[in-house]
């Protein structure tokens, strides 16, 4: 089980030292298909939680990702630029998005844990 | 299956080719660059006057003598499915014949060999042919003025909703006004020409049997309402019933219509959207009229506008002094200016204007009932097999199924499409319009004998029995028959090669 | 109808089959008051001959380009194009079929395409091109739009050696969705100064090389300059054909090249269907509008063709789209591409040599002629002369004696000022003949 936490919209993050690391979902990447590319924010941007983080395409579909907490984008993983399939493949390791610096780590609260997020999933 | 070894699945042959199926190169493989095919006088000697900006490097591009460039041509036209080999059943496409009249007057010296700027005193015909293709147009919609300039379906909506901006700028509502209705059932060139002028698109969701619903509309209309796009028929092959009542709504709340036209071909010379009450709306030339879609285009999408919207129609427009014609190319008074250079899509222009002399008021009306007629032929031949979204009633000159009657059988609209590939068929409009889930839209045109949509109907009841008990892998299998298998779209995504090297 | 296969045994067949007694019963859901019960006031059909002989009569009463003396341009040109391109556009299997959606039964329209890319990108000194766009002036204002979303930012320059309805289609897009446009004055002599009009609200300067009235231009330095304020060169064309013999805007600079493909392949036909040239460098595949043809491998490993990046597009992307584009101008880049690939690097080079030669001989003969001055120190095909009087009256004057003389500059700037100024093209097409007559009647008509 991972300690990471979850929106309704697939979103994950999982945060240690007041910085958090966000992706989406295994069960949002199967639900996408073959990733083909993910464009990412500019590293400094300040963005609000709910707000669009990135966007992730498959060959037919360009999906919106929303920033699952506020904070400041202080790294983006680039490797996805090339590698973009990493999303499929690991999608809560080498296939995350972005690093927030939090903004307010009480929002945290309002996500779900792994487990919750497991049941979430089933009533779709 | 796709992971058959190659041996399995053909027959290898030295070169690759099976007979008449022939591989062929890239242009870039076969080409050199000190190779042409067109024999050009040298000049005699002289000064450049280039004032210094000469090429210094080579370019790269390949030449070909006429008889390679022939063959690589000819024998890349044999890849292709085509209307004139075969039923082409494209929903919201409208695939019909193309009559070779039309090319060869267009190709008439005295249209192809015309400058667009030479002195309009020298150039009459031409300006009859769009004065011609106008009044067709107008009578046909019931409707006030036209634009013919627009290049394409979706310049047309540019140009209608650039007309509607301007017309909101001008009662001084502009920045009030700002929303657009666009139903969930709408192409995507809607919201997106609607986004391009700054609108922010308000989606009304299409009801369960299919169409729009009055009260819908109501519900989303205000103040900040500038207009609704709406596509009639939709492009569910239905009719919107409630149109009438929409336009009034729309009206009453300050907003103006733009009607995509985009299936005007189901109800030509039988309705005219004038008496419906809109107030822009594009005709593509290419599919009500027939210019051939050429793989591509170019199309042409000329706007009629109602009297509201006629000021603001773009430059240029035609007009007659006593000279006789004359096109008028500076925008004036209200008119919101301009959207292409010249004048139009003229090539386009003179062959649906043969298209319609050829049909007639009469042939036309005819054309527009023999498609419905054919689409719901073909609606009643296979609803006891395939299902349909809004439930089983009259369409127009399109037939939308849905990919329900395939739950569990591990087939999916997608493996359809490919097997009639097999079958000899390209496939209908697949995956759109969106509302429908796996949807398939069908739409035969007047364009097909009854024998052709008989054996359409008997492939398509035959690959869904096949469907139906099974058969899924031979499915997931097709094409196979086509020069190539299926194409791997992620990796073209993935790593976009989008040019050829350069010559050897 | 001749085109249409149904017979009323096939049409009373199909009713009973669908349940429903008369064709009208299918129109239902229209609302009946709506219906033409009487038809419309319009023709009735008529025969092939009846019709073509119409057509003809129609085009017999303009003066066609092969029929005169002919030296208009301004945007649009007439060369030479061998027969062969027309009769393979012709073939069935690229004139009847659609967009390639489905590639397995469309490798040739998308094998042509990406050979279609890699001319245009190659031609223009870019990395990547699209499959075409409507035409030039459309191309252009798509690399203005282009440009406001690379750069954020949301104003263009537009040099006034831009073609006139080039600017005008930039404008009428800018002002109605609200972005600022800063348009120069018409430049006659290449002599304004772009430089001065950078500042860091500007998206894009788009410049037109060789320009509306017919200089070449270097457009080097404003490259650096557009850089240094964070804003991309655009660059425009509207005879392709000079890109065989001057230095291609990619290797100047620009950041988008955007033109008009008319001249190699396309007859004039009044003004269109012509065909959109669009290429850029690669980090801004992304943000380019328009089709675009990739390779890629088929189920069983070998190359084949299919679009691409269609993420970019309407129909995936709806409201938030790169355009709302959904067609190319297919045929018309299919021509393209047949009569570049015919010409090749040796054709293309000669025939933009002989081009430069003609003109440069209309030129020197015209420097001789009293009351008229070249006033192009440099130029391709195309130059501007100032004439004693108004040019277009000049024009129609000498069509009267059925010479097609040039485009006046007031017919597309009819209140600049520039009342006598005559743009004067020069292809391959026009022989020694043709200009001796150009001159005389030239001076006849002065």
């Amino acid at each position: 089980m991972t300690d990471a936490r979850f929106t309704k919209d697939h979103e994950y993050v999982r945060v240690s030292e007041g910085v958090g690391v966000v992706g989406i979902s295994d069960f949002a990447q199967s639900q996408l298909g073959d990733i083909v590319y993910v464009e990412l924010p500019a590293v400094g941007a300040k963005i609000n939680k709910g707000e669009q983080l990135a966007t992730v395409e498959s060959v037919k579909s360009a999906n919106e990702v929303y920033a699952p907490v506020s904070g400041e984008v202080v790294e983006v993983n680039s490797d996805l630029e090339n590698a973009p399939a990493s999303v499929n493949e690991d999608p809560l390791g080498k296939g995350w998005f972005v690093k927030l610096r939090l903004t307010d780590e009480s929002e945290l609260a309002s996500l779900m844990d792994a487990s919750a997020y497991e049941g979430f999933i089933k009533t779709l | 299956m796709l992971d058959q070894p190659r041996k399995e699945t053909r027959e290898a042959t030295f070169t690759g080719n099976r007979g008449l199926d022939q591989e062929e190169p890239l242009l870039f493989e076969i080409g050199r660059r000190d190779v042409t095919g067109v024999d050009i006088d040298a000049p005699e000697s002289f000064t450049p006057r280039l004032g210094g900006l000469e090429r210094k490097e080579p370019i790269g591009l390949p030449g070909l003598s006429e008889p390679e460039a022939m063959r690589h041509y000819v024998r890349l036209s044999r890849k292709n499915y085509s209307i004139d080999a075969g039923l082409y059943p494209l929903g919201s496409c409208t695939m019909k014949h193309n009559p070779r009249l039309n090319e060869k007057v267009a190709r008439l010296e005295g249209f192809a060999d015309v400058h667009p700027l030479q002195p309009q005193s020298t150039a009459q015909g031409a300006l009859q042919v769009m004065q011609e293709l106008a009044d067709w147009l107008l009578t046909l919609t019931g409707m006030a003025a036209v634009a013919l300039s627009p290049k394409a379906g979706a310049h047309g909506e540019l140009c209608g909703l650039m007309a509607i901006k301007s017309a909101i700028a001008s009662r001084g509502e502009a920045q009030t006004r700002k929303v657009m209705l666009v139903p969930s059932s709408a192409h995507g060139t809607n919201p997106a020409s609607a986004a391009l002028l700054g609108f922010s698109v308000r989606t009304i969701t299409t009801g369960d049997d299919g169409v729009v619903h009055v009260d819908a509309v109501r519900a989303a209309l205000g103040s900040d309402v500038a207009g609704i796009m709406l596509t009639n028929p939709n492009t569910c092959g239905l009719f919107e019933r409630d149109i009438v009542e929409i336009a009034q709504a729309v009206h009453e709340a300050g907003a103006y219509f733009y009607c995509d036209g985009a299936n005007f071909n189901a109800i030509a010379g039988v309705a005219r959207p004038g008496d419906f009450g809109i107030d822009a709306m594009h005709i593509n030339l290419h599919k009500t009229f027939s210019t051939p879609h050429g793989g591509g285009g170019p199309g042409a999408g000329p706007v009629v506008f109602s009297k509201l919207l006629a000021p603001f129609a773009p430059a240029p427009s035609l007009a007659r002094d006593e000279k006789g014609l004359r096109l008028v190319e500076q925008a004036e008074g209200e008119s919101f200016g301009r959207l292409t250079a010249f004048h139009g899509q003229m090539g386009m222009f003179v062959r649906a204007l043969a298209y319609m002399l050829s049909h007639g008021g009469d042939g036309l009306a005819e054309a527009s009932r023999d498609a419905v007629l054919s689409a719901n032929y073909i609606r009643a031949s296979l609803r006891d097999v395939l299902t349909q979204p809004f439930g089983d009633r009259l369409c127009m000159h399109e037939v939308l199924f849905d990919d329900s009657w395939l739950h569990g059988t591990g087939v999916t609209t997608l493996d359809l499409a490919k097997a009639m590939i097999d079958e000899g068929y390209h496939p209908m409009t697949i995956y759109f319009p969106l509302v429908a889930h796996g949807a398939m839209l069908i739409e035969p045109t007047e364009s097909e004998s009854k024998a052709s949509l008989d054996l359409f109907i008997a492939t398509l009841r035959d690959l869904a029995r096949r469907a139906l008990h099974g058969e899924a892998d031979a499915f997931h299998a097709a094409p196979r028959f086509t020069p190539r298998r299926r194409l791997d779209e992620t990796l073209a995504a993935r790593k976009p090669v989008l040019r050829c090297d350069a010559p050897r | 109808m001749r085109y249409h296969p149904l017979t009323e045994a096939d049409r009373r067949e199909m009713l009973s089959k669908i349940g429903v007694a008369r064709i009208e019963d299918l129109f239902a859901d229209v609302p009946q008051e709506l219906l033409l019960r009487d038809g419309l006031p319009l023709p009735q059909g008529q025969s092939e001959l009846a019709v073509e002989r119409h057509m003809a009569r129609l085009a017999a009463k303009n003066l066609t380009a092969s029929r005169a003396p002919f030296f208009v341009g301004a945007g649009a040109y007439k060369h030479h194009v061998p027969a062969s391109v027309d009769h393979l556009i012709q073939r069935s299997e690229f004139l009847t079929s659609y967009t390639p959606y489905q590639p397995e039964v469309s490798q040739g329209t998308l094998q042509y395409l990406i050979e279609f890319q890699t001319q245009v990108a190659l031609l223009t000194g870019m990395e990547i091109a699209n499959a075409s766009m409507y035409d030039g002036s459309t191309a252009c204002a798509e690399a203005m739009l282009m440009a406001h979303r690379i750069t954020k930012r949301r104003k263009a320059v537009l040099s006034g050696g831009l073609h006139p309805q080039y600017a005008d289609v930039a404008r009428t897009v800018a002002k109605l969705a609200g972005d600022e446009v800063d348009a120069l004055a018409p430049d006659v002599r290449a002599s304004e100064d772009l430089i001065a009009h950078l500042d860091d609200e500007v998206s894009c300067v788009i410049v037109q090389t060789p320009d509306f009235f017919g200089n070449p231009r270097d457009l080097t330095a404003l490259a650096e300059a557009c850089h240094r304020r964070g804003a991309l060169l655009v660059a425009v064309f509207t005879e392709a054909v000079s890109l065989g013999l001057l230095e291609s805007p990619g290797r100047m600079g620009a950041d988008i090249v955007v033109g008009e493909g008319q001249s190699i392949g396309n007859a004039l036909t009044f003004g269109g269907p012509y065909v959109g040239l669009f290429a850029t460098r690669h980090e801004y595949l992304r943000q380019m509008p328009g089709r675009l043809a990739g390779e890629t491998v088929d189920a069983e490993g070998r190359r084949g063709f299919v679009l691409t990046l269609s993420t970019r597009e309407q129909h995936i992307r709806r409201d938030k789209a790169t355009s709302n584009i959904c067609t190319n101008s297919g045929l018309c880049a299919l021509a393209f591409t047949i009569h570049l690939s015919l010409l090749g690097e040796a054709g293309l080079t000669k025939l933009a040599r002989v081009n430069h030669a003609n003109a440069v001989k209309l030129a020197d003969m015209l420097a001789r002629v009293r009351n008229v001055d070249v006033l192009n120190d440099a130029f391709f095909n195309e130059f501007t002369i100032r004439v004693k009087g108004d040019a277009a009256a000049l024009v129609e004057r000498m069509a009267g004696h059925g010479v097609l003389a040039g485009v006046p500059v007031s017919r597309l700037l009819p209140h600049a000022g520039l009342d006598d100024l005559l743009l004067v093209a020069n292809t391959e097409i026009n022989t020694d003949e043709d200009r001796a007559t150009f001159v005389a009647e030239l001076e006849g008509a002065l």
